[in-house]
């Protein structure tokens, strides 16, 4: 893995009071973002805005498409261009961008999406939050593919985990998603923005080779292949259709088994290496309250409040969500008691946990419609009746 | 922990108050402060709200619940939101603007023609700022450096000097009603 620091010009290295929409506008420029397609969409619309500001006095390129479908396309267009690109959006415009978010998963193509959620379904609730469409990241497009999804809780981990899903994309050739949230959208905090030299930026595996060796889509020994920038003399070809190394379309079962595989197994096989939690008094916890986003810092209260109580509660906090950490809440499922899971939704990644844990651990889930966060003392409540 | 609210109609700059309160204490007065805000049609004429939580440690739950100050700046605005101010609450209102009924409970209640000061000072769009120098001279929840210290980046720089000098009316006589309070 090759990295390289920060281009000071993107960088507005301080203590900045910005909401966490702004906060996901400076996390990309100080990736090394430098084009933004996107279409304006409660409660995401700051982020375009910002970025659309920023980017002549940085240098590159904002695009307003005349669609969410057409943002993601010219994202991917951009992306083989060598930029690293980016939009941003919520859930009607989500629901748009998914054909093509399938299409990138396809081709490999490095992008960064971020959901600022709002209630649905539908156009649902505007300028309120929600977690709902967090198995839509996973799994709105059609099709067997794997992507990568972070989840901030804060302004502050809306420009860090920017950075995050720059580097993770660029990584693993793949849409990586920001599943952040009205709340955190439009909630002003302080940010401090690191100078340039201490911001690491991984850069994307960049083929070397004689260009009539090029071959799109074979895996090297990280399983990601190398990509060349169009216009660069390479002659390539890439396609939505099932393909070989070459990027041509093969039409057979048996190619089919090698490129799907290939798309899950880049992810899966380096999962251990993509998931980020944080876990606070785990060891020796009866019950643990996993959560993320918005959710883990409401949480946290009722977490307090429980201990005060006398219960042994841990808390793991999901920084990525997709992958979800199987093997972690495996190694937990037949020591603690309980596991609580509190999600602006109606229990969506509990689902997942469930099947990892496989009944070896009550698991309680704790469901909010949106329109506003939980009230912690729901959550204490059901941390309290978890340890009965 | 205070949990504060600033009300008022869109257009009266609202929100703007949370916000340079929320910056003046988290970066100048090294405090946690958390800003959150309305959002849609309220924001632009109806009774509109930026709400700030102060804490010494990281603010978990974003939104307040009971606060401890209430300032409004219109008379929906105190209808709708003054119901919730706690008991013992600090109660700030443009007393041009808002008619306010006797205090509940032990609620203080200070009285700022803070628009028609502005009025006086050259233009009523500044209304907001004397505002905040009452409060912030009032509730002493913000040091008043820290406020001058946020404000470059938040009003316009061409009207910076009359927006310090709202402040200051604002502060000075807020100062003078604390005074006349005590003797």
């Amino acid at each position: 893995m090759k990295t390289r620091k920060a281009d000071p010009k993107g960088v507005m290295t301080g203590a900045h009071y910005l909401d966490g929409d702004f906060a996901l506008a400076e996390g990309a420029l100080a990736a090394g973002c430098r084009f933004f397609a996107g279409y304006p969409i409660t409660p995401s619309t700051e982020t375009a805005e910002r970025f659309s500001e920023r980017i002549p006095f940085v240098g590159g390129m904002f695009i307003q498409m005349e669609d969410e479908i057409a943002s993601i396309a010219a994202l991917i267009g951009a992306s083989w261009s060598g930029k690293k690109v980016m939009t941003v959006t919520s859930g009607p415009g989500f629901s748009l961008m998914m054909e093509n978010i399938g299409l990138a998963a396809m081709q490999e193509v490095p992008l960064v999406i971020a959901n600022v959620q709002r209630g649905g379904p539908s156009t649902g609730l505007p300028t309120l939050t929600g977690q709902q469409d967090m198995m839509q990241a996973r799994w709105g497009s059609h099709g067997d593919y794997r992507i990568i999804a972070l989840s901030p809780d804060s302004p502050q981990e809306c420009f860090d985990l920017t950075i995050q899903a720059f580097n993770l994309a660029e990584l693993y050739r793949v849409p990586v998603f920001i599943m952040t949230d009205e709340c955190v959208g439009h909630m002003h905090e302080k940010v401090v923005i690191p100078p340039a030299d201490e911001i690491d930026l991984v850069e994307r595996k960049w083929y070397e080779g004689p260009k009539d060796a090029y071959r799109p889509y074979k895996p090297d020994t990280d399983l990601v292949p190398f990509m060349i920038k169009t216009g660069d003399g390479y002659r390539f070809h890439t396609t939505g259709l099932t393909h070989d190394e070459r990027g041509y379309p093969v039409i057979n079962a048996e190619v089919q088994d090698w490129c799907v595989r290939h798309l899950i197994d880049k992810i899966d096989k380096n999962a251990e290496k993509i998931i980020k939690l944080e876990e606070e008094q785990v060891d020796g916890a009866e019950v643990v309250v996993l959560s993320y986003g918005i959710t883990s810092r409401v949480a946290i209260k009722a977490v307090q409040d429980a201990r005060r109580q006398g219960i042994k509660v841990g808390t793991i906090r999901l920084l990525t969500v997709w992958p979800f950490p199987e093997k972690r809440v495996q190694e937990l499922a037949g020591k603690v008691k309980a596991m609580v899971m509190p999600e602006i939704n109606m229990g969506q990644v509990v689902k997942e946990l469930e099947r990892s844990v496989a009944g070896r651990t009550k698991v309680v889930s704790v469901p909010h419609c949106g329109g506003g966060v939980h009230d912690p003392d729901v959550i204490l409540k059901a941390i309290k009746e978890a340890v009965k | 922990m205070t949990e504060i609210r600033f009300s008022g109609f869109g257009g009266q700059g609202i929100i703007r108050l949370g916000l340079i309160t929320g910056k003046a204490v988290s970066l100048y007065d090294n405090k946690f402060a958390t800003m959150t805000q309305s959002f849609g049609p309220e924001a632009r004429g109806s009774a509109c709200s930026s709400q700030v939580v102060i804490s010494e440690e990281r603010v978990l739950y974003p939104y307040i619940t009971r606060p401890e100050i209430l300032v409004s700046m219109s008379q929906e605005a105190y209808d709708k939101y003054e119901p919730d101010l706690r008991e013992d609450g600090l109660l700030i209102i443009d007393n041009d603007l808002v008619k306010s009924t006797a205090p509940r409970g032990s609620i203080r209640l200070f009285s700022i023609p803070s628009t028609r000061f502005a009025e006086e000072l050259g233009n009523r769009i500044i209304g907001n700022l004397v505002m905040l120098g009452f409060f912030t001279a009032v509730s002493k929840v913000v040091s008043p450096e820290a406020i001058k210290k946020a404000l470059p980046g938040l009003v316009p720089s061409r009207f910076m000097d009359l927006n310090v000098k709202a402040f200051d009316k604002g502060y000075d006589y807020g100062l003078e009603v604390l005074d006349k309070a005590k003797s």
